[in-house]
């Protein structure tokens, strides 16, 4: 049982990490996702008090 | 107070649920007091009853005079939380920086302020107070303080929940005179940075998950479309604490009227629990949430935006990954699994990168501003933050090496490494977003004095320059000294010998100290007179924040 359950948190796990920080690498590197992070680079420089809209 | 002027969703309903849940605690601490079977949970029970009436008793009066405003406006930042928590940070630095001193005093002169017939002044009892005072006094004001303040910033609305972040706020308080007055009686679980015993470890939950969910209902009634990063550090430090403190903490009360407490774990799982919590209170609490502040106060002081937003991704995402599982190196030759060891060295290493990504992006967020490290000494506490974050992140790396750690394990050399991310990571990262935050709050155009941030910034930083150099001396000479045989095979000195040769490493670290808490007390000394609005600290008319538009470059140059 012991065996069984690490052996299946150890591959299991490293296979999630990997692809879930796979995730995030694709996400940050993407192009298109460029115009993005530029509007969130810049936006607390824009902050001009709470939005009501 | 009427349903009329407090209609939001959360209005009069937290200051009511806050006042249950607080005293409904009140009451239990009654009870405890009254059927106490040790001395020190009566006076720890009395104390929080103490604490818990001035709470409600203020908050009745506060309320009692809302007849016709609404505390919790939703066209307005909650700012006066923010300055509220200014000036707790600035006092439990101060209070944390000053038993610093006199535990550094204490070593090197071990007479000194030691009075046998008072049990509290034992090194063994200020030690963990210093600790927790810098750490989580100091450490946890500042956080609780900006995270309040940029999560309203980069959302752009006011923060969720009412009452709830006062809560958060002077939950935080208890927690930390019911830390600070316990260890002094000689309430303490043993465990490096979570000496609390049990019922304050079960108050801090309460408090820590209220904490969460102010912060996640701000994020999720946010009115940015992009959750901007620092937002992510900082929900990173407010998760991964929360884990840290429940699991780190699991044990059973000897008694329901009693301090002691039993761990649930024993032996090597109790060591690698502990430093498992203990190296990722490092990494969540003084890394993750103080990475925050760099990326909203550096981009936001010298008004360029962060250099790579792409790298701050990269940066967050790889850090959490892998300092996570750097606690092992902490127990290096022994009971723990030498693959477990191994791998907590091996994760050590590869954090190096992480960091130092991290530190480039905080540092290039200047490039085409470089004049301001000479112009604002603000700017250059945070960027000199940047560069003790830099040292600080190779040598922990090289000091996790097994070998390495053979020679820097129990010296004095893991002081130094400390204190150098301590001062000068955190206390000045820190420092900088107090000197920003002041005039920010109290709409100023600029703090009382430029020169005493000058004279702050000077000081500290020869303060630090003594600190670490002094430990590097005693570390790796204690370090040689202890593994040095004769040519019979025996040890060449006994232990009293190297503690005896480290006492001028200890005066020199004791003077670096001094100096540090001296520019501290400028620092609230400026911070104070800015916000009387005294000196430099005009107001600000209309504006709402004076560092939006900046004055043109021009004028901040001087004549060369």
């Amino acid at each position: 049982m012991y065996e069984a359950l690490s052996s299946f948190a150890q591959t299991g796990g490293l296979v999630y990490f990997v692809l879930m920080f796979a995730g995030a690498l694709v996400y940050a590197l993407w192009p298109s996702n460029q115009d993005t992070f530029d509007r969130a680079a810049n936006s607390p420089l824009e902050d001009k008090g709470p939005s009501n809209d | 107070m009427t349903s009329r002027t407090i209609s939001s969703n959360s209005g009069g309903g937290s200051i009511a649920s806050v006042s249950a849940l607080v005293a409904v605690f009140g009451v239990l601490a009654l009870i405890i007091a009254g059927r106490t079977i040790d001395h020190a949970m009566g006076i720890q029970a009395m104390t929080f009853i103490v604490l818990v009436t001035a709470f409600l008793v203020g908050t009745g009066m506060w309320a009692g005079n809302l007849i016709n405003r609404n505390p919790f406006d939703e066209s307005r930042y909650e700012d006066t939380l923010v300055k509220f928590g200014v000036f707790a940070s600035v006092f439990w630095g101060i209070a944390g920086l000053l038993v610093g001193v006199i535990i550094a005093l204490q070593l090197t002169f071990p007479n000194i302020f030691y009075f046998p017939e008072f049990g509290w002044t034992n090194f063994g009892r200020l030690r963990p107070l210093h600790t927790s005072a810098v750490i989580f006094a100091f450490g946890g004001n500042v956080l609780l303080a900006t995270s309040f303040y940029v999560v309203q910033r980069t959302c752009r609305t006011r923060i969720a929940g009412g009452m709830w972040p006062w809560f958060v706020f002077w939950g935080y308080q208890f927690f930390i005179v019911l830390a600070a007055t316990g260890y002094l009686l000689g309430v303490t679980q043993s465990k490096e940075y979570a000496e609390p015993e049990w019922y304050v470890d079960l108050w801090l939950t309460i408090v820590w998950v209220a904490y969460l969910l102010v912060f996640l209902g701000t994020l999720w009634k946010r009115k940015e479309p992009h959750i901007y990063v620092a937002n992510w550090f900082y929900l990173s430090f407010i998760v991964t604490i929360a884990m840290l403190h429940i699991v780190n903490n699991l044990s059973i009360p000897v008694s329901w009227t009693g301090t002691k407490s039993v761990q649930v774990f024993a032996g090597v799982q109790d060591a690698m629990t502990q430093w498992w919590y203990g190296h990722n209170a490092v990494g969540f609490f003084l890394t993750t949430g103080f990475l925050a502040i760099m990326y909203y106060f550096i981009p936001k002081r010298v008004n360029r935006p962060v250099y790579s937003y792409r790298l701050s991704i990269v940066h967050f995402w790889s850090l959490i990954f892998i300092y996570i599982w750097a606690g092992p190196h902490h127990l290096h030759y022994t009971a723990l699994p030498q693959w477990a060891q191994t791998l907590g060295m091996t994760f050590s290493i590869m954090l190096w990168m992480p960091s130092w990504g991290g530190m480039i992006n905080g540092v290039m967020t200047l490039s085409g501003a470089w004049d301001k490290l000479r112009t604002d000494p603000v700017v250059r506490m945070m960027v000199v933050s940047l560069a003790f974050y830099g040292m600080a992140t190779f040598e922990g790396p090289l000091m996790s090496v097994r070998a390495v750690n053979s020679l820097s394990h129990y010296t004095e050399w893991g002081i130094g490494h400390v204190h150098s991310g301590a001062l000068g990571w955190v206390g000045y990262i820190s420092f900088g977003a107090l000197y920003c935050l002041v005039p920010w709050l109290y709409k100023k155009k600029a703090l009382f004095s430029k020169s005493l941030v000058e004279w702050h910034f000077w000081i500290s930083t020869i303060g630090i320059l003594f600190y670490m150099i002094s430990m590097w001396f005693a570390g790796i000479m204690e370090g040689l000294m202890w593994r040095a045989y004769n040519e019979y095979g025996f040890l060449e000195y006994s232990f009293v010998e190297t503690v005896e040769a480290k006492h001028i490493s200890y005066m020199i670290r004791a003077l670096g100290g001094g100096l540090y808490f001296s520019g501290a007390v400028i620092m609230a000394y400026n911070l104070v007179r800015t916000a009387l609005g005294h000196g430099a600290a005009e107001p600000v008319d209309s504006k709402p924040d004076p560092y939006a538009n900046p004055e043109p470059r021009a004028t901040l140059v001087p004549a060369e």
